[in-house]
């Protein structure tokens, strides 16, 4: 454990210090923060109504779409002057969300990513590539600060270019690997298309996260690299990675507790659950100052795993993320909403709005292909002027996701058509289906 | 002009064949059906005695039907027929889209379907090059 009087604390004492700090935390956005002030004026409540953890449930939600309307500093809950980073989301859905750190936030950050990189069994005699994309995202800084604070030898290599990844991988003697876990794979069929077994190598353990994955993918990634593959979690309203990691025991994520209250409730009442019942991920942040939230709704769908852990963490586990309440997808680590396509599709003459998302794996990395019907009323007779409308699809689509794309031009009215609910996605990832 | 009928198709095992049924049931004969492929769908191009009805039936099929205006050039039947007609478009610098041809079953003429950029210029240098339209009555039905 890199924090263990935290890590292992005494349930009485974690709930003492998450109270204290919750309270803090409602001060600071009453205060701060006008739409915090606003949504707990409307809910009757005044931060000094909140006496127990239990009083919790009586304040509002706070979703996305709040952070979104509150671009860029809105929700900021501390002046700019002493904000010194900002990181955002990929914005997919229109407006992208900017959150800021303090200096504080990033040596808390710091902190939780040295636990978590302890947690797959990371020392500072450890040599750490990650490979997570560096920029407004945070999985690269966030390990990248975490690997530092460690004390470990970091790498800063950042996303692409995999056969140099392979190479550094093999030279610099890595033994440990941070990347998307898709990317992992990747990095390791690379390596064996090029002469390099990666079981050979020193690396020994990987973080991953940014994007759903299988146990099954966990088997391929471990047996592929010859290493111990760990689960991490986070999302940039809330930190970015380390809000919860695997141990070696690899049995749900410690959530760091001391850090975040986790709850799981009914995403159609908004109740509670108790813990072992699936239902919604809500995280309130108790030592943010950037951007703290209270009951953020992640739309994550996970639960809490019973029982304590073997490791000796008394944090409380996330079993693995096993869907969404909403209809985002996450596709090579982008968050996508099949609305966005539509909206596209309005705006380009020749086709129809109807479509369908075909997710399949090419190899290792997600494949998309959109079935994209071409209008009756286009009289449209000519290949060639067919084969520009679909490049003129995919490219417009590729930008407004930010990922490519495959477009397929279907026959009019070829997309079945549906009373309630569109099945607008056809994922196949986790069956086996290839482009 | 004439009117061609042109159908967006998949490429799907047994689609030509669900189209031409189609046509085949309700009577209507063609004079000649081009197919322009790609690895993922074709365009399906019918000359035949009644393109509204037919594509009305396409339609009602299931098909993406439409009407086209083509030009449809008669030239006799020889060796260098449809080059002569090609010459006299390109001296004009007029750019043919596609192509296709058929032989009238009643005897000598040639029939070429055209596609071109200038529909009304492309008639003019025809015109001077004395090269005839072909008669759209012998062809099909205005329906």
């Amino acid at each position: 454990m890199y924090q263990p009087q935290y890590e292992a604390m005494e349930r009485a004492d974690l709930e003492a210090l998450q109270l204290e700090r919750l309270k803090a935390t409602l001060e600071r956005v009453y205060a701060s923060v006008p739409l915090y002030q606003r949504m707990f004026d409307d809910a009757g409540i005044k931060p000094s109504d909140v006496r127990s953890l239990a009083d919790l449930t009586r304040l509002p939600f706070t979703v996305k779409d709040d952070l979104r309307s509150a671009y860029p500093y809105g929700m900021f809950a501390a002046p700019l002057r002493d904000i010194v980073r900002v990181h955002a989301s990929s914005g997919t859905t229109g407006q992208i969300t900017v959150v800021g750190y303090t200096r504080g936030d990033i040596d808390r950050w710091a902190d939780l990513m040295a636990r978590t990189l302890v947690c797959a069994g990371a020392t500072p005699d450890d040599v750490i590539q990650v490979s997570y994309g560096y920029g407004l995202f945070t999985g690269g800084l966030g390990v990248h600060y975490g690997s530092e604070r460690l004390g470990a030898t970091t790498i800063p290599i950042s996303g692409g270019n995999t056969k140099r990844q392979v190479q550094v991988l093999k030279d610099f003697g890595v033994t440990g690997l941070g990347a998307t876990p898709s990317y992992a794979l990747l990095i390791g069929e690379t390596a064996l298309e090029m002469g390099i077994d990666p079981k050979t190598l020193p690396l020994r353990f990987g973080v991953f996260g940014a994007e759903p994955w299988s146990e099954n993918m966990r088997r391929q990634i471990e047996e592929t690299l010859g290493i111990v593959a760990i689960d991490i979690y986070g999302l940039s309203e809330v930190l970015g990675p380390g809000v919860a990691s695997e141990c070696v025991h690899k049995c749900g994520l410690h959530v760091n507790e001391d850090h975040f209250i986790v709850e799981i409730i009914d995403p159609h009442t908004l109740e509670p659950v108790p813990d072992g019942e699936q239902g919604e991920v809500v995280f309130t942040t108790l030592t943010k100052e950037g951007i703290p939230v209270v009951r953020y709704r992640t739309r994550d769908i996970s639960r809490i795993v019973p029982g304590r852990c073997a490791c000796g963490r008394t944090f409380r586990r996330l079993e693995r993320i096993s869907g969404r309440t909403d209809d985002m997808l996450i596709i090579r680590g982008v968050n996508v909403f099949p609305s966005q396509i539509e909206q596209v599709l309005t705006g380009i003459p020749g086709v129809a709005p109807h479509y369908q998302v075909v997710l399949t794996k090419r190899g290792v990395m997600d494949h998309v292909e959109v079935h994209v019907e071409v209008a009756p009323e286009i009289a449209f007779d000519e290949v060639k002027a067919l084969e520009a409308l679909r490049r003129t699809v995919a490219q417009e689509i590729t930008s407004a996701l930010a990922i490519s794309i495959d477009v397929k031009l279907v026959e009019p009215k070829s997309i079945q058509r549906s009373e309630g609910k569109a099945k607008r996605v056809l994922d196949l990832r986790n069956e086996g289906g290839t482009a | 002009m004439v009117e061609q009928v042109s159908v967006f198709l998949e490429n799907t095992t047994g689609r030509l064949a669900e189209l031409t049924r189609v046509l085949g049931d309700a009577g209507i004969n063609m004079r000649a059906l081009m197919v322009a492929d790609t690895s993922e769908f074709g365009v399906v191009r019918i000359i035949c005695d009644t393109p509204r009805r037919a594509v009305q039936l396409l339609d009602d099929a299931g098909f993406g039907a439409s009407l086209t205006e083509v030009l449809a050039v008669e030239v006799p039947d020889r060796p260098g027929g449809l080059a002569d007609v090609l010459e006299a478009l390109q001296a004009d610098g007029i750019n043919v889209e596609y192509a296709y041809c058929f032989v009238e079953p009643t005897g000598s003429a040639a029939v070429d379907i055209l596609r071109v950029d200038e529909p009304e210029r492309a008639r003019q240098a025809l015109a001077r090059a004395r090269i005839a339209l072909a008669d759209r009555a012998r062809l099909y039905v205005a329906d």
